[in-house]
Order: C-alpha cells, then sequence, then structure tokens
C-alpha cells in the first residue's frame, strides 16, 4: 500500500510542532507552588478507562497521556506521545511513531505493546468502559466486544517505537478519539497488580502523578519530576479538595484559601461576584462546546406533525431564558455551539414569534392547543428554565405539566421513549471532543432512537444519516468540504425541528489573584476546569 | 435476662433483614437504569447488554437479592457501580467522621437542652421561660440547611472564629455539631422542663426543702438526677433521627461522612452504595434502641426487662 501524508497529517506533524509542541507561550511563568482546587462530589476514579465525570477529566488528562492531545487553550489537535503519524490514503491506517525515552511513573519506559494493551483494555467488554464505543472503528472490535477476541485486530505493534492502526472503515474522527481519555496508555504491570482498583491506584505518563488521596476528603497531586514534556507543569502540586459545597467554596475563595472553584460560581452568587470589579477582574469567561436544548418526541403526537414542532420552535423565548440564568449564556439556532467546526455562520433558525407559532398550531389543526408534558432535571436552575418554557408555551395555548426528576429518571424515561419533552440541562450534551459529528450520533441519528437509546426526540432521517456516515469518510477532519457537509446536515435536521436549540452556556472560571498563566487556560475547551499543566502562581 | 436480649437480638436482625428486603425491592422498581449510568452515552446496545449480564442485573429480582444477602452475610457488601471500589472501604473510610459528628450533636443538643429546660423549668410561667420555650419552638422548626449556612456565614466568614467547612481539627466539628444538635436541643428543653416541673412538685422534693438544703443541693441531688431518666431513653432513637440529619449537615458542611457518600450514590443510582449505607444506618438505628432499653433499666430500677 502506498502511503502518504494527507493534509491534515502535513498540517499537524510537521506544521504543528513548531507552533505547538513547543508551547511555552508565558515567559512569566515561574515553577513551583501549590494551588487548591474545591469540587462538590467525590473523585468518583482516576481509572482512564472508566473516568467520564466534570470532577475527574481533567485530572485524568494531566495524570495520563495518549497518542494525541490538543494545544493548550484550544481545540486544535498536536501529536502527544506519537511523535508522528502517518495515514494511509484511503484513511483507514494510522501508523504512529511513539516518542522515545518516555517513562510511567513506576519508571519503566513506554512502548508499542503499552499502547496495544492499553486500547484492548478499554475495549474489553470486562473493563465496563462508558467510552468503549468511541472505538469501534478500530478493526477487530465487533469481536472484542461480543467477547470473541480479547485482542484487537486492528492494532498491530511494528516494534516497540511503532504501532499500526486499522480501521474498517474511514473514520475522520480517529484522531480526536486517539486524545480522549479513553485511549490514555496505561502500564500493563500497574492495572494487574491494583486489579479493580487501579482508579485508586493510578500510574500514568502525565505531568502530575498520585501523590495522596483520602477518599472523600482530599487528593494530592504532584509534579512528574521526570515528565517527556520539556519545562512543564510549573506547579509543584495540585490539591483537590472534595465535598464542598459551591456556595462554601467561593466564600473560602474570597478568604484566600481556594485558588478555583471546581464546579464555577453558583448562580445565586453570580450577580453579586460580577457587580464587585475586583472579583470580576478575576473571573475568565469563554464558551463551551455545550449546547441546551428541548427534544420533542417525533414518535408521539402531537409531535409527529411538523408544524407543531416549528410552533414550538418559535414560542420558545430565549433570551428571556438566558436572563434565568443571569445571562450566563448565548442563543443558540442549531445543534453545533458557534465554537464547534461546522457551525453555520448567518443561519437563522426559528425567530420568537409567538403569533406565528399560534397560526403554526391552528395549521394543524390544534389551534385549541393541547397539553404535554415537559421532563426537567431536578437541579437549579433547570427546573426554573422548565417554568420558563412552560410560560411561554401557555401563551400560545399549549399546557405544560413538568416533570422534575433525578438526573437517572430523566435519561431513563427518555431513553424509553417516554417523555415527549425533555430539558436537557444539566444532562446537556458537552462534547466529549471537538468535532461536529460528536453531536449527531447518539443525539439524533437513527442508531441513537433504540430503547434506552440517547436521542430522545427519536428522530431518524436515513438520508441524512447517510450523510453524516459519508461526512465522517473523509480522512482529515478539518477538510473544509467535510465541514460544510456537517453544516448541511445540522441545517437539514434544523428543517425538521426535532429539537428546540436554546441556548449555548459559557464559562465563567473563577480564580485567585496568584493565579498567573494564559487566560485560554482557565476556559480550555478540552481540560475543564482548567489545564492544570500550564497554569502557575505567582507567589 | 438473657432470655430478653436474645429475643430483642433476634428482633434486631429480622428489622435488619426486612430494610435490605423493603430497600432492595425500592431500588429495583425505580425507573431509572444504573447500567446505562455505567456504560455512557457513547455505549452500543451490545456494551449495555454485556455490562447488565456482568452485574447479574438480567437476573429476576429474587436472584439478585439472594445474591445481595448471600454477600451481607459474609460481609461483602459489594463493588460501587461508578467508583468500581468495595462499598465496605467506601463506609470504612467515612464512617468515623459521621461518628464523630454524631457524638458531637448529642452532646450539643444535650448540654443546650438540658440547661435551657432546666432553667426554664426554674422560672415556671415567667417572660424567660415563656422566651425559652419560644426559642425551642424555633429550634425544632429551622430547617437545618438554613441554620449550617447561617452559623457558617456569621461564625466563620464574618467573625472568622472557626474553619469554613471542612475536617480533621476540634474546630472544624463545632459549627456542623451544633446544627445537628439545635434541632435536638429544642426538643430536650421542652422534655426537660416538663419533666423537671413533675419532679420539682414531688414529696420527696418538699421534703428536702423542709429539710432546709440548698436550692443548689436540691437541684442537683435529687431533682437532675430524676428528672433526666426519661431523657436517657430519647438518646438511642436519636441517632436515627441523625442518620437523617448528616445527610445534609454533611452536605453543608463539607463533612466526609456516609451521608455525603449516600446522597451521591442515590443521584447517580449506584445501588450497592445506597444499600450498603442503608444497611450500615439501620444497624446503629437498631443498636441504639437496643442499647437505649438495655441502659434503662440499669438507671431506673422501676423499670423491669421482660
Amino acid at each position: 500500500m502506498k502511503k502518504l501524508l494527507c493534509s491534515s497529517a502535513l498540517a499537524l506533524a510537521f506544521a504543528l510542532p513548531a507552533a505547538a509542541q513547543d508551547y511555552t507561550p508565558d515567559p512569566n511563568a515561574t515553577p513551583g507552588g501549590t494551588i487548591t482546587i474545591t469540587y462538590k462530589d467525590d473523585v468518583a476514579t482516576l481509572d482512564p478507562a472508566i473516568g467520564y465525570d466534570w470532577q475527574n477529566w481533567s485530572m485524568i488528562k494531566s495524570i495520563f497521556d495518549g497518542l494525541m492531545d490538543y494545544v493548550p487553550g484550544t481545540t486544535e489537535l498536536r501529536p502527544g506521545l506519537a511523535e508522528s503519524y502517518e495515514v494511509s490514503e484511503d484513511g483507514t491506517v494510522f501508523t504512529f511513531t511513539l516518542r522515545q525515552g518516555v517513562t510511567f511513573h513506576n519508571g519503566r519506559e513506554m512502548t508499542a505493546e503499552d499502547v496495544k494493551y492499553s486500547l484492548d483494555r478499554v475495549t474489553n467488554p470486562e473493563t465496563q468502559s462508558p467510552g468503549a464505543g468511541f472505538f469501534a472503528s478500530i478493526a477487530g472490535f465487533a469481536e472484542v466486544e461480543s467477547g470473541a477476541a480479547d485482542s484487537l485486530s486492528g492494532v498491530e505493534v511494528v516494534d516497540p517505537q511503532t504501532i499500526r492502526i486499522t480501521l474498517s472503515r474511514p473514520d475522520a474522527t480517529f484522531l480526536h478519539v486517539m486524545g480522549l481519555n479513553f485511549a490514555s496508555v496505561v502500564p500493563r504491570e500497574a492495572v494487574e497488580e491494583a486489579g479493580a482498583d487501579f482508579g485508586k491506584s493510578p500510574v500514568g505518563t502525565g505531568a502530575f502523578k498520585l501523590a495522596d488521596w483520602v477518599i472523600g476528603q482530599r487528593l494530592v497531586l504532584e509534579k512528574n519530576e521526570d515528565y517527556w514534556r520539556d519545562g512543564v507543569p510549573y506547579l509543584d502540586g495540585i490539591t483537590f479538595e472534595v465535598g464542598q459545597e459551591p456556595v462554601v467554596a467561593l466564600l473560602r475563595l474570597q478568604q484566600g484559601e481556594v485558588d478555583v472553584p471546581g464546579d464555577g460560581i453558583p448562580p445565586a452568587k453570580f450577580q453579586e461576584v460580577m457587580d464587585d470589579p475586583d472579583q470580576a477582574a478575576r473571573v475568565v469567561e469563554g464558551g463551551q462546546l455545550h449546547t441546551g436544548y428541548i427534544t420533542l418526541n417525533v414518535s408521539t403526537p402531537p409531535f409527529d406533525q411538523l408544524a407543531v414542532r416549528e410552533a414550538v420552535n418559535m414560542a420558545i423565548n430565549k433570551d428571556r431564558i438566558i436572563q434565568v440564568i443571569n445571562g450566563r449564556a448565548v442563543p443558540a439556532n442549531q445543534p453545533l455551539p458557534p465554537s464547534m467546526p461546522g457551525y453555520t455562520e448567518g443561519f437563522d433558525g426559528f425567530a420568537y414569534d409567538p403569533e406565528g407559532a399560534k397560526a403554526k398550531l391552528a395549521e394543524a389543526g390544534l389551534g385549541d392547543g393541547f397539553t404535554t408534558q415537559l421532563y426537567v432535571m431536578n437541579t437549579d436552575p433547570n427546573p426554573r428554565i422548565a417554568q420558563a418554557i412552560q410560560q411561554d408555551l401557555r401563551a400560545i395555548g399549549v399546557d405544560v405539566e413538568i416533570r422534575s426528576l433525578a438526573q437517572a429518571n430523566v435519561i431513563e424515561a427518555g431513553g424509553a421513549g417516554e417523555a415527549p419533552m425533555i430539558w436537557s440541562g444539566g444532562m446537556a450534551w458537552i462534547a466529549d471532543f471537538p468535532d461536529p459529528s460528536n453531536f449527531y450520533g447518539p443525539i439524533l441519528g437513527c442508531a441513537g432512537t433504540g430503547d434506552g437509546g440517547w436521542n430522545w426526540s427519536k428522530f431518524c432521517d436515513e438520508s441524512i444519516d447517510a450523510m453524516a456516515t459519508e461526512a465522517d469518510s473523509f480522512t482529515d477532519p478539518a477538510a473544509p468540504e467535510r465541514l460544510e457537509m456537517w453544516s448541511e446536515v445540522y441545517q437539514q435536521v434544523m428543517a425538521q425541528a426535532p429539537w428546540v436549540p436554546v441556548f449555548n452556556e459559557q464559562r465563567y472560571t473563577m480564580k485567585s489573584p496568584r493565579m498567573g498563566g494564559d487566560d485560554a487556560l482557565y476556559v480550555d475547551p478540552v481540560s475543564i476546569p482548567v489545564n492544570y499543566d500550564y497554569v502557575y502562581v505567582t507567589e | 435476662m438473657a432470655g430478653y436480649l436474645f429475643r430483642r437480638v433476634l428482633q434486631a436482625a429480622l428489622i435488619l433483614l426486612g430494610v435490605s428486603f423493603i430497600t432492595f425491592v425500592l431500588l429495583y422498581v425505580l425507573p431509572a437504569d444504573p447500567v446505562r449510568q455505567i456504560a455512557g452515552r457513547s455505549a452500543t446496545q451490545q456494551t449495555v447488554e454485556n455490562i447488565r449480564q456482568q452485574l447479574g442485573l438480567d437476573q429476576p429480582l429474587l436472584v439478585q437479592y439472594g445474591r445481595y444477602l448471600a454477600g451481607l452475610v459474609q460481609g461483602d457488601l459489594g463493588r460501587s457501580y461508578l467508583q468500581r471500589t468495595e462499598v465496605s472501604t467506601l463506609i470504612a473510610s467515612r464512617l468515623p467522621a459521621s461518628l464523630l459528628l454524631m457524638a458531637g450533636g448529642i452532646l450539643c443538643e444535650l448540654v443546650i437542652g438540658l440547661t435551657l429546660g432546666v432553667i426554664a423549668a426554674l422560672y415556671r410561667g415567667r417572660p424567660l421561660d415563656q422566651g425559652l420555650m419560644v426559642t425551642s419552638f424555633v429550634a425544632v422548626s429551622a430547617p437545618q440547611f438554613v441554620v449550617g449556612l447561617l452559623l457558617l456565614y456569621v461564625f466563620a466568614v464574618q467573625l472568622g472564629w472557626f474553619p469554613i467547612g471542612g475536617y480533621g481539627t476540634a474546630a472544624h466539628l463545632v459549627l456542623p455539631a451544633v446544627t445537628l444538635g439545635i434541632m435536638g436541643s429544642g426538643w430536650y428543653s421542652r422534655m426537660m422542663r416538663s419533666s423537671m416541673i413533675e419532679v420539682l412538685r414531688q414529696d420527696y422534693i418538699r421534703t428536702a426543702r423542709a429539710k432546709g438544703l440548698t436550692r443548689g443541693r436540691i437541684l442537683f441531688r435529687h431533682a437532675l438526677p430524676n428528672a433526666i431518666l426519661p431523657i436517657i431513653a430519647m438518646i438511642g432513637i436519636d441517632i436515627g433521627i441523625f442518620m437523617g440529619g448528616i445527610v445534609v449537615v454533611e452536605s453543608v458542611f463539607g463533612w466526609p461522612g456516609i451521608g455525603q457518600l449516600a446522597w451521591q450514590a442515590i443521584q447517580r443510582v449506584d445501588i450497592p452504595v445506597i444499600m450498603g449505607v442503608t444497611m450500615v444506618s439501620a444497624g446503629f438505628i437498631v443498636l441504639g434502641n437496643l442499647l437505649a432499653d438495655i441502659v434503662t433499666p440499669f438507671i431506673d430500677p422501676r423499670i423491669k426487662m421482660r
């Protein structure tokens, strides 16, 4: 097979290393010091094959590395443990050359065998990884998933520094998948020694290693002195204190005891903080790959009628809903958030027009309105948002009954197709990786419509599905034609209005006065809340 | 005595069995699928089925319950679905904090409640008594999360006397213990007041007074020990009430106890953890009541064990 470097590989393997690989942007950065971060909930696990929470996602990012990584503060891919890679012409064979001399925290050198072991482990059903599905395009995945094989036939160790991964179909998102935490490289001996408790005693190649963990109280990471990227991390250590209410965390930040409240600024305190110039100056605002939406179940009347779905879209006053959350969002008109490649600039969507909405209802023969239910997660501010939606729909004669339930119950009702409408808040789609396909497959594609699937609209259009598949068969994820196709996919979805896209939440990270580093590191789209490897303290 | 103890222990075991069954059934019928929480949103149907099978969640209810019970009698509470850690490890690492908090809470409610109750009884019918009783009413009615945040704001943030939440030193314990104890202190002050008034009316108090004993001696030697008796049995019952209270108080103060663990597990349908915390809590409640029943006759010989 004739191999050539495709354009993205060129851009990533050669162009980027100059700009991104040597990312030591802040001349003022000083090494040393420790910081304190708080969270309300426990850190469940630091096993990269399993961790999928708000809290542990960025911790795992700092303890482990995968073959691919992102330029800090951006959505741009860069090589991680891989030094370079080649992609075959048809986009199905990826050959990664590993960096020399990278060691795990236990001192052993990382090799291609470890990469293979890690991919076999994450896809093995015994591991029960919530991320296993991301690797479905690797050849041999189906056999491993069904238990017929215990090793991916598509992952071959060529030599200790080279690994070749063959896909069963072209997958434009594959490099992003290799940048997910689930693709982190772990040492077999440490995993086997710890068994099911590997998540409590993680060993990786990352910038930090676990120093201490008192369950329910605190977790301490310390600098990996032998980290393979030169010059980072700057911090000597990070202490995560858990079990801290966001309000308490904010008070402690104001007293100088905390550097970053991991759960953000509590909604009730937001205005107070932003009205105080001193505190507001330490809040970093940024976009995030998030969309809040209402699903309309197209399999149940009256939402099986397009006119009704359009009417609901036109009836929602998005600006007022944004006021409910103190203006911490921008109105949305399509599934993709504005910072996502493939976002359609200039797309109007449905404007707020209650009169037009009434006309649409009349057109559908429902001029007198109807009664329906809206499912919503029961934590603030979601029930208040549901009430705003309820009022908007009452104005066009639709009577909405609010079902405010625990997260798991809403997900269950959505998966079973029992919920006519669901407000996605609290369970919403924050992208796993910065690629437009991530907002389609499970939540708008036909594959997610099965019982228990995440496509709560039960929306399935074969022709749109086909276009999505075609877009993902490109080899270059950033190819303009590919992004145009994705833009078209979402415009066609909106033409059928299975969702009401309501807003794209902004991120607000608050930090203590002594925290230094580029603002972008505090709203890093990949390492949430903060890119720990690159921030520093000034005192 | 031995027969009585045996019967009570048997009773306790049956209660625990009942609690485990009811909780298990409730979690089973809950309209939320733990496998979905484990498998994540990108999972294929095959993955979901694999996990369901591995966890034995594809089995009928009674088989699942039987398996749980078989583990339980061997002291195996299973592994957390989400943390993948032994439930017994999670509970063991958090239980000391909860027990400490409860001990602090009981101490607070007794000290505050009994003191106020005695004072109110001595000043019966006067403004001080009326004021104290209104206060106790407020204490009983105030929601714990409000009391907790209020105390936190005033004594930790404004005055800086105590740390703002957390765990570790005696200073960390004060505010959560007071928050937990304040509701009970309202009850105790009212009970202590009426119990004390009752005792002060007794003939032997009049005799003591007639003998010319000092007010203090009458109060501490004769009245208090008798008035306090009915209160003792209440402490055992308090443990049950506190098991509910710690969920709230631990959340407000960031106290690393089992209440916090239970709260997080409930939100994520982590059934083994919910079961584990429920069983351990139920065990303490049953034990508390048992101890109260056993101790009372020693303090008051008028009560006999049968």
